[in-house]
């Protein structure tokens, strides 16, 4: 019989390759850009002086920062509260028994399993100001009087953005919960039903315990994934008009590549990875403590 | 056991089931659509929202093999996504199948260790591109599938860990210990009980792995130039260009779309388990 130590160590061994895969591509990384952000380092190399602080100094002080923060907040915000209300609308919905009901939970899965990047270009295209069908949507029904540019007005391009990122990502948040919905034992809510109770308090004693589990993993999981949103914004204005739509992961590739400033761009980064952290820490957290919820 | 409805509700449940339906139909159906329309329809003031003539001609420019065509490009491009995801799939679960058995099969005392590898993986990207890039650079290993397969090893031999670990959880150790019993070696085990148990889980992790790499695009916009670019690069190149027709983005989108949208019709029954262990993309 094996003794507990060679099970501890082929234990080990076996974990082994990918401990190595994690340490060589995500901790080597991330240690060697905590070491950057304290020079001056440009992307394609030159010489490279040690500066301290000062680029978390000049980040903390800039207006431009908080602004992009602002930004990449309101982007959280709008859309991870908006996938969270329809996602779960469509979750109550689909709960039901209808005509269809397979077909549209079946439908869910084209927005999620579409490319991120093609989702981006299809509402780009959409949204075009000359001739997309937003434009000619909103006319034909008389709802606006001139075709705008919705991508290209500060006011509009943010929310024009969350738009197409709650299209694509409400079905994550409706099918978690929906499967979640379905975990409720039949003979509870029959039980609930005889017991006289309304359709509110039937939701709040009854499907609300089984749902809010879940359903605060699904929504964690979404504003962990938003606040690094870069791909939608990169392909729909790439952070314009007027820095509207730049949120923080913008702003490091502009520093980092665009502007090769990659110890200003690494500094940024790291602000952004002790944010993410908190995040992630709770999210790891939920998981831990629902052990893993199917 | 059904409530009976009253026909007000009825009425209310089918708007809303058709308003939904149309919400995610919609944009699709329009990304369809400019893809067979002629140029003129498509940009025509009041807009015609159904083709005059049906034109398939973008579906023959795409994929013509006509030396520095646009069609050309995109095929490489495909070829690229089909090369690096493939490998970086292929390499994850080879990673991944050891990892998530050894923490299953250790009653919960690595499974801190999972944790701590899956809190890392989502971490922002941006943290860790910048050295990333220093190292490619230096070792001349920009512009190439392999480094980006590489690089996507990161994301997905996590994810398809995290899977696998439960899925492990459910194959009785009772097959394996008789197994051990009759003298089987730790690698027969695994070939010979655990893994076939475990296959259709084994399947839907590769293909979740697949997916999370035919989508990434932050790693293949810094990474990849002209020969290497991936699928999601050439179709932002083509949108973000001055490319005059609309119809030709669409088509484009419409065939990069079609391997995941397929994937994800077959993965529809384990879809929960994966988008819980992070198999999203933002």
């Amino acid at each position: 019989m094996m003794t507990g130590r060679w099970m501890t160590l082929r234990s080990w061994l076996l974990l082994a390759p990918l401990l190595a895969v994690m340490t060589f591509i995500i901790g080597w990384p991330l240690a060697k850009t905590i070491g950057v952000s304290f020079t001056d380092a440009k992307l394609l190399g030159g010489a490279v002086n040690w500066v301290g602080v000062d680029n978390f100094s000049r980040v903390l002080t800039s207006a431009a920062f908080y602004s992009v923060v602002w930004t990449t907040i309101k982007f959280v915000l709008v859309s991870v509260s908006a996938e969270f209300v329809i996602g779960l609308a469509a979750a109550l919905l689909l709960d039901q028994q209808f005509v269809g009901r397979n077909l549209l939970r079946a439908l869910m899965i084209l927005p999620w399993a579409l490319p991120t990047v093609v989702n981006a270009t299809m509402w780009r295209l959409i949204y075009n100001p000359d001739f997309g069908a937003f434009n000619a949507m909103l006319t034909q029904l008389g709802l606006i009087d001139a075709y705008r540019s919705w991508l290209g007005e500060p006011s509009s391009a943010l929310y024009a953005i969350c738009l197409a990122d709650v299209w694509k990502n409400f079905p994550l948040v409706t099918l978690i919960a929906l499967a979640a919905l379905q975990s409720v034992p039949r003979e509870l809510r029959a039980a609930a039903v005889m017991d006289g109770a309304g359709p509110w308090s039937r939701f709040r004693a009854v499907v609300l315990p089984f749902l809010i589990g879940p359903l605060t993993v699904a929504i964690v999981l979404r504003i962990i994934e938003a606040f690094k949103v870069f791909d939608i914004i990169w392909v729909m204005t790439r952070g314009g008009p007027a820095n509207s739509t730049k949120t923080v992961s913008m702003l490091v590739y502009e520093q980092a590549f665009a502007f090769q400033k990659a110890g200003l761009g690494g500094s940024v980064a790291l602000v952004m990875v002790l944010v993410s952290s908190l995040l992630i820490a709770g999210y790891v957290g939920l998981l831990r403590r629902q052990g893993e919820f199917r | 056991m059904m409530e009976r409805r009253s026909l007000p509700f009825s009425i209310f449940l089918y708007a809303n089931a058709i308003v939904l339906g149309i919400f995610i139909v919609a944009p699709l159906l329009w990304l369809v659509i400019m893809s067979i329309s002629d140029t003129n329809d498509l940009t025509t003031v009041p807009l015609r929202w159904l083709p005059q003539t049906l034109d398939l001609h973008r579906y023959g420019e795409l994929t013509s093999t006509v030396a520095n065509s646009v069609g050309a490009a995109f095929l490489q491009a495909m070829r690229n996504s089909l090369l690096v995801a493939g490998m970086a799939t292929i390499a994850a679960l080879a990673v991944a199948i050891p990892a998530a058995w050894s923490v299953s099969r250790a009653d919960g005392k690595l499974d801190v260790s999972l944790y701590g590898i899956i809190a890392t993986y989502m971490l922002p990207p941006v943290a860790l591109v910048v050295p990333i890039y220093f190292a490619l650079s230096a070792l001349g290993a920009l512009n190439s599938v392999f480094s980006l397969a590489i690089v996507y090893l990161s994301i997905l031999a996590p994810f398809t860990t995290w899977l696998l670990k439960s899925n492990f959880d459910h194959v009785p150790v009772e097959i394996e210990k008789a197994a051990m019993i009759d003298g089987a070696r730790l690698d027969q085990i695994l070939r010979r009980v655990t893994l076939p148990l475990a296959a259709p889980a084994l399947t839907t992790a590769g293909l979740f792995a697949f997916l999370l790499a035919w989508d990434e695009f932050f790693y293949a916009l810094l990474f990849t130039a002209k020969d290497s670019k991936t699928l999601p690069v050439f179709i932002a190149d083509l949108a973000g260009g001055r490319v005059a027709d609309y119809g030709l983005i669409a088509t484009a989108g419409v065939l990069a779309s079609l391997p995941p949208v397929l994937i994800g019709f077959f993965l529809q029954k384990s879809l929960v388990s994966g988008l819980t262990a992070g198999g999203v993309k933002g």
